[in-house]
C-alpha cells in the first residue's frame, strides 16, 4: 500500500477495498515508527488526521469524491494550519498557532485531503541541509548519516521514506528541487504566481512558490492540481484558468528540443552527478527527444544576486517577529529596545540572523544602488538567458545538485559551500520560471541523483510529462530506502 | 511675528485619510471609534503569512485628487516597505510609496489675509503619495506597561507634500486651509481634525533675505489651524533668537505642545532612522489607464478654485465673498441654488445673507447649512422682498427668524401675518413727517444749524411712528426735501 500511486490509491478508495481512516492509520503507525530517526516531522495530528479521514470516507460513499479524497499527506511546517502549530522550525514560532489556513491548505482541505502533519525545514526557509532548524536536523532515509537537503528536507524525507505518499514544499532557491534530488524523490516547483502565497510564511516574496513533492510526476501533477489557481489574496498570484496539469501525461516525447547549457556542464559538478545526468540525458534521446546545447551567460551571477535579494527581502519580512504581539518574548528585559533584540536573538537561529544582517546591510542608505539595484538588474539579465535558450529548445536539462547528499555538519560551519549547493537551481527562482527535480540514478554510497527540468513560463504541463515518459520507461523513481 | 530681516521658508505634509470603507490592504472596516483592536484584520496585526491587497478606492481617491490639483497622476506607481520597529507598527514595516508616488507635482491657490492686505499666491506641490496608517500606542491604564490598538493599523493616507514656498504661518494656514476644504470637496476625506483625519507636518527654516535655505526642524502631528499657526510661529520665534545668540539650528523632528506653546525635540538628525526603503515584493506596480484617469475626471465636481473665479466673475462678487461660499461644496451648492431662485442680481444680498445672518445661526446651533431650516429657496424669497422693497432690511431679519423657527413657512405669508410690509404711500409718509417735524423743533434746529446728527434723531421718529413700516431711505429723502436740505 505505501508502494501504490495516488491514481491507484484513489481506485482503491473509489471502490471500497479500502477507507481513508484504514490508509490514514497505516501512514500515522509509520510516522509513529519511523519518524524518531528520520525526524522529517515537528508536529503529528493524529486526531485531525482521523477526523479528517472519516469525513473523507462520507464523502466516497457518497459518490463526491475527488481524486485527492481521503489521501494523506503532510504540508511543511511553512504553511499556516488553523489550529495545529506553524513552526517555521523556528524557537520564535514554537508555540504559535494560526488562527488560519493558508490557501494552499484550504485547497486540499477541500478537496477533502487529509493532513498528517507538518514537516521538518531549515528555520523560515533558509537553508539547504535541514540542518537550520530548532526541532533538530532531519536525517536522509538513504543513509541517516547524511542531510537530506533543504529547506523543504522535512517533505522530501516523508515522501522517500513513504511516511506520507505526498507533501508540499515551498522553493525560494532550490528548496523543493534539491531535497527531492537528494532523497530520490520527484519535486515541482511551479511558475511564480501559480500557486498562492497566502498563508505561506514568507521568506523571499519575490522568490517564494509553493510546490509538490511526490514519488511520480503523476503523483506531483495530481497535488499540483490541487494546490494551484488564482487566489486574490495575494496580489502576485497569477490570473489563470484553473488547469488540469496531468492533462499531457501520456504524450510521446518524440521531437522534443532538450537545451543543455553549457555553463551548467562545464563544471563544480561531482563525477557521479555527472555520470547520472549523462545517462538520463541518452535516455531522452532513446525517446527520441534531441539535445541542443544553449547558454546561459549570467547564470554564474545567480548566487550573488540571489544573496543580495533574499536576505534583503527576508530581513522586511521578519521584522513583524518582534515579540509584540505573537511569537517569543525574552521573559527578561529592560526596555523595548531590549525587548526586541533580546527576544530576536533568542528566538532566531544563526543563518537567519546571518540572513537579517546582510539583509539589512545591502538594503541600507548608499548601499541600496550598488547592491539591491544592482542585483535586480543582473536578476532580469538571468531571465532573459532563459527566455533566448526557449527560443531554441522545449525544455532544459541539468543536474539539480552538484553533489549527492552529504554527511551532516559536514557543510554546516561553512556558509558559502552551503550556497553553492543551490547553483543550478537559484536561476531558476531569480527568473521566475517552473522547474522539476526526477530521481535518474545514483551516485557514490547509492545516494540518489537528481535530474532538474525547468520549463518555460506556465509550462507545467509539459514539464511534469517529460518526466513522466522518463519514469514509463525508468524504475529510479520506485527505489525506496531501505528503512522500516 | 514679522521680521524683515528675516525671511521664514515653510513646507508642509498634510496627512488626509482617505474616506474608503475598508483599509488600504485589508478588508477590515475603518470606522472611527471601535473598542481596541475590534477592526483589526489578520492583515492588520501582521499575523505570519498574511499579505496586502490594495484597495482601488484608495487609487481612485488618489486620481481625484491628482486631478484636482493639475498633477500629473502617476501610470505607475510604486509601493515600498519602509522599515523600522516600533510595536504600533505590526509588520516592522509600514507599505507606502517612496520613488515612485501616485500624484506629482500640482499646485493649488490660496488667498491669504484680510481686507486690502490680503493677496492671492500660489503654492507649488511636490507629490502625493499613498500609504497606510499605523496603530496606535496607549500608555495609560496598562500598569506601567503599555497598549497597543491596531484599528488604526492600515488605514489609508494620502500624504500631501508641498515645496517649500510658503513664507509665514498665515500662508501656510491658508494653504492648510484650502487643501482642508478640497479634500471634503472632492469627497476623498472627511476632514475631521479631531478625529485625526487631516493632520498636518510643517517643516519651518529662517534665512537672512537673499541666502541660502536655512536648517529646517520638522513639527509633527499638529491636528488644528490654531496649533499649526502657534507652533510655526514659535518655531520662527525660536530658531530666529537661537541664531542671533550666537547659535545654530540642527536638524531635528519637534513636537508642540498646547498647553505650553513652545515646541520641543522628540529626535535629532543623527536619531534619524534609515529606513532601508525598496519596492514591497508583495505589490504589483500600480497602473492606471488613461481610460480610468478620464472616467475620473469626468466625474470630478465644479472645483472650488473655478467656482470662486466664476462667481467673481459673473455675480461681480469678491474675492472674499467667492472665498467664503467656496470654503465648502455644501456652502456654494446652497449659495448657488439661492442665486438660481432670486435672480442672478441678487446673488450679493444672497451672499451677504447666507455669510451673515445665516452663518451665525447656524454657527450658533452648531448646525451645518445643510441641515439648514430656512432653505436656499426661502432664503431667495426673502431677500427678492427686501429688493423689490416690499420690506426693510429689518423686517427681513424677522422674517429670517420666522423662517428659521417654523419649518417650511412662506415669506409672504409671514410678512403678511406679521404685518410687514414697508409704507411705500409717499402721501401717508410726508404726513408722519410733517407731525414729527412739529413736534421735535429742537431736533430740526440742530439739522438747520449743521448738526447732521440730529436727522438720525428724525428719521428714527418718523420710523418709529410708522412702526417700522417706513421705507428708511425714502424717510431721508422725504425729511430733507423738507428741511430744505
Amino acid at each position: 500500500m505505501i508502494e501504490a500511486s495516488l491514481k491507484d490509491l484513489a481506485a482503491a478508495l473509489r471502490a471500497g477495498t479500502l477507507s481513508s481512516v484504514e490508509l490514514t492509520t497505516l501512514f500515522l503507525d509509520r510516522i509513529d515508527a519511523l519518524n524518531p530517526s528520520l525526524n522529517a516531522f515537528i508536529t503529528v495530528d493524529r486526531d485531525g488526521a482521523l477526523t479528517a479521514a472519516r469525513a473523507a470516507d462520507a464523502r466516497l460513499a457518497a459518490g463526491t469524491a475527488g481524486p485527492l479524497t481521503g489521501i494523506p499527506l503532510a504540508h511543511k511546517d511553512v504553511f499556516c494550519t488553523e489550529g495545529v502549530r506553524t513552526t517555521c522550525a523556528s524557537r520564535m514560532l514554537e508555540n504559535f498557532v494560526s488562527p488560519y489556513d493558508a490557501h494552499v491548505v484550504s485547497q486540499l482541505k477541500a478537496v477533502g485531503a487529509v493532513m498528517l502533519g507538518k514537516t521538518n525545514m531549515d528555520e523560515f526557509a533558509m537553508g539547504s541541509s535541514n540542518e537550520n532548524t530548532h526541532f533538530g536536523p532531519t536525517k536522509n532515509p538513504w543513509n541517516t548519516g547524511r542531510v537530506p537537503g533543504g529547506s523543504s528536507g522535512g517533505s522530501a524525507v516523508a515522501v522517500a521514506a513513504r511516511l506520507a505518499p505526498i507533501a508540499t514544499g515551498t522553493d525560494t532557491g532550490g528548496s523543493v528541487r534539491q531535497p527531492a534530488a537528494l532523497t530520490g524523490v520527484t519535486g515541482i516547483k511551479p511558475t511564480y504566481g501559480v500557486v498562492s502565497r497566502y498563508g505561506m510564511i514568507a521568506y523571499a516574496s519575490s522568490l517564494d512558490q509553493g510546490g509538490a513533492f511526490g514519488r511520480s510526476a503523476e503523483d506531483c501533477a495530481l497535488l499540483l492540481s490541487a494546490m494551484a489557481g488564482f487566489d486574490p489574496r495575494d496580489s502576485t498570484s497569477v490570473e489563470r484558468e484553473t488547469e488540469d496539469y496531468t492533462r499531457d501525461l501520456g504524450k510521446p516525447l518524440a521531437g522534443l528540443r532538450i537545451g543543455l547549457p553549457k555553463e551548467f556542464f562545464a563544471e563544480g559538478m561531482d563525477d557521479d552527478v555527472r555520470a547520472a545526468t549523462e545517462a538520463a540525458l541518452d535516455q531522452y534521446r532513446q525517446l527520441g527527444a534531441t539535445t541542443v546545447e544553449v547558454s546561459l551567460p549570467n547564470a554564474k551571477l545567480a548566487i550573488p544576486a540571489y544573496y543580495v535579494i533574499a536576505p534583503a527581502e527576508a530581513s522586511s519580512n521578519l521584522s513583524r517577529f518582534d515579540g509584540v504581539r505573537y511569537g517569543h518574548r525574552a521573559p527578561e528585559y529592560g526596555d523595548l529596545a531590549d525587548m526586541y533584540s533580546k527576544s530576536r536573538a533568542q528566538g532566531f537561529g544563526a543563518e537567519v540572523k546571518r540572513r537579517i544582517l546582510v539583509g539589512t546591510y545591502v538594503l541600507s542608505h548608499g548601499y541600496y544602488d550598488a547592491y539591491y539595484l544592482q542585483a535586480q538588474k543582473l536578476r532580469r539579465l538571468i531571465a532573459e538567458d532563459f527566455i533566448a535558450a526557449f527560443t531554441q529548445c522545449d525544455v532544459i536539462a541539468g543536474p539539480t545538485s552538484p553533489t549527492v547528499a552529504w554527511p551532516i555538519g559536514e557543510k554546516s560551519d561553512d556558509p558559502v559551500q552551503m550556497y553553492l549547493q543551490d547553483i543550478y537551481t537559484i536561476a531558476v527562482n531569480l527568473a521566475g520560471l517552473p522547474g522539476l527535480s526526477l530521481p535518474c540514478g545514483t551516485g557514490a554510497n547509492d545516494l540518489p541523483v537528481g535530474l532538474q527540468l525547468i520549463g518555460n513560463y506556465f509550462d507545467e504541463a509539459r514539464l511534469l510529462n517529460v518526466a513522466h515518459g522518463f519514469q514509463q520507461t525508468t524504475d529510479w523513481h520506485r527505489r525506496m530506502p531501505a528503512v522500516g | 511675528m514679522s521680521r524683515p530681516d528675516w525671511e521664514v521658508v515653510i513646507g508642509l505634509e498634510i496627512h488626509a485619510q482617505l474616506n474608503t470603507a475598508s483599509k488600504i490592504f485589508s478588508g477590515a472596516t475603518t470606522a472611527f471609534g471601535a473598542e481596541a483592536n475590534a477592526q483589526a484584520s489578520a492583515v492588520d496585526i501582521a499575523l505570519p503569512g498574511v499579505l496586502p491587497v490594495l484597495n482601488k478606492g484608495a487609487v481612485e481617491r488618489a486620481i481625484r485628487f491628482g486631478l484636482a490639483i493639475d498633477a500629473e497622476v502617476a501610470r505607475k506607481s510604486v509601493f515600498a516597505r519602509k522599515n523600522y520597529f516600533y510595536p504600533d507598527l505590526p509588520k516592522g514595516y509600514q507599505i507606502s510609496q517612496f520613488e515612485l508616488p501616485v500624484v506629482v507635482g500640482g499646485q493649488v491657490t490660496i488667498r491669504v489675509g484680510e481686507g486690502d492686505a490680503a493677496y492671492d499666491k500660489t503654492v507649488t506641490l511636490t507629490r502625493a503619495h499613498l500609504e497606510e496608517d499605523a496603530g496606535k500606542s496607549l500608555h495609560e491604564d496598562f500598569h506601567g506597561m503599555s497598549g497597543i490598538d491596531l484599528n488604526r493599523a492600515g488605514t489609508p493616507l494620502l500624504e500631501i507634500v508641498s515645496e517649500p514656498d510658503m513664507r509665514s504661518s498665515a500662508e501656510a494656514v491658508a494653504y492648510a486651509r484650502a487643501l482642508h476644504t478640497l479634500v471634503r470637496w472632492i469627497d476623498i476625506c472627511d476632514g475631521n481634525m479631531q478625529e485625526g483625519s487631516f493632520r498636518c507636518d510643517a517643516n519651518v527654516s529662517v534665512r537672512r533675505p537673499g541666502a541660502e535655505l536655512g536648517t529646517r526642524r520638522e513639527i509633527k502631528n499638529l491636528n488644528s489651524f490654531r496649533f499649526l499657526q502657534q507652533a510655526i510661529d514659535y518655531e520662527i520665534q525660536w530658531q530666529i533668537e537661537r541664531i542671533e545668540d550666537g547659535g545654530r539650528v540642527e536638524q531635528a523632528t519637534v513636537l508642540f505642545d498646547p498647553d505650553s506653546g513652545e515646541t520641543r525635540m522628540m529626535r535629532s538628525k543623527e536619531d534619524a532612522h534609515d529606513y532601508r526603503y525598496f519596492p514591497d515584493p508583495d505589490l504589483l506596480p500600480v497602473v492606471i489607464s488613461e481610460d480610468w484617469i478620464e472616467r475620473t475626471r469626468a466625474a470630478l465636481p465644479e472645483l472650488p478654485g473655478a467656482m470662486r473665479a466664476r462667481f467673481e466673475a459673473d455675480w461681480g462678487l469678491s474675492a472674499y465673498d467667492a472665498i467664503t461660499l467656496t470654503s465648502s461644496r455644501d456652502a456654494a451648492t446652497y449659495f448657488e441654488a439661492a442665486v438660481a431662485a432670486a435672480g442672478d442680481t441678487l446673488a450679493k444680498p444672497c451672499a451677504n445673507w447666507i455669510m451673515g445672518e445665516l452663518a451665525a445661526r447656524l454657527n450658533k446651533a452648531e448646525r451645518d447649512i445643510t441641515d439648514s431650516p430656512v432653505g436656499p429657496a426661502q432664503l431667495a424669497a426673502l431677500v427678492r422682498r427686501i429688493a423689490d422693497g416690499t420690506i426693510s432690511n429689518n423686517a427681513g431679519k424677522k422674517v429670517f427668524d420666522t423662517l428659521w423657527s417654523e419649518a417650511g413657512a412662506d415669506v409672504d405669508a409671514i410678512i403678511e401675518a406679521q404685518g410687514l410690509k414697508q409704507m411705500n404711500d409717499s402721501g401717508a409718509l410726508e404726513a408722519i413727517v410733517d407731525d414729527v417735524l412739529a413736534a421735535n423743533p429742537k431736533s430740526v434746529e440742530e439739522f438747520r444749524a449743521g448738526k447732521e446728527k440730529a436727522l438720525n434723531a428724525l428719521v428714527g421718529q418718523v420710523m418709529k411712528a410708522s412702526r417700522g413700516k417706513a421705507n428708511p431711505t425714502q424717510v431721508n429723502e422725504v425729511l430733507r426735501s423738507k428741511l430744505g436740505g
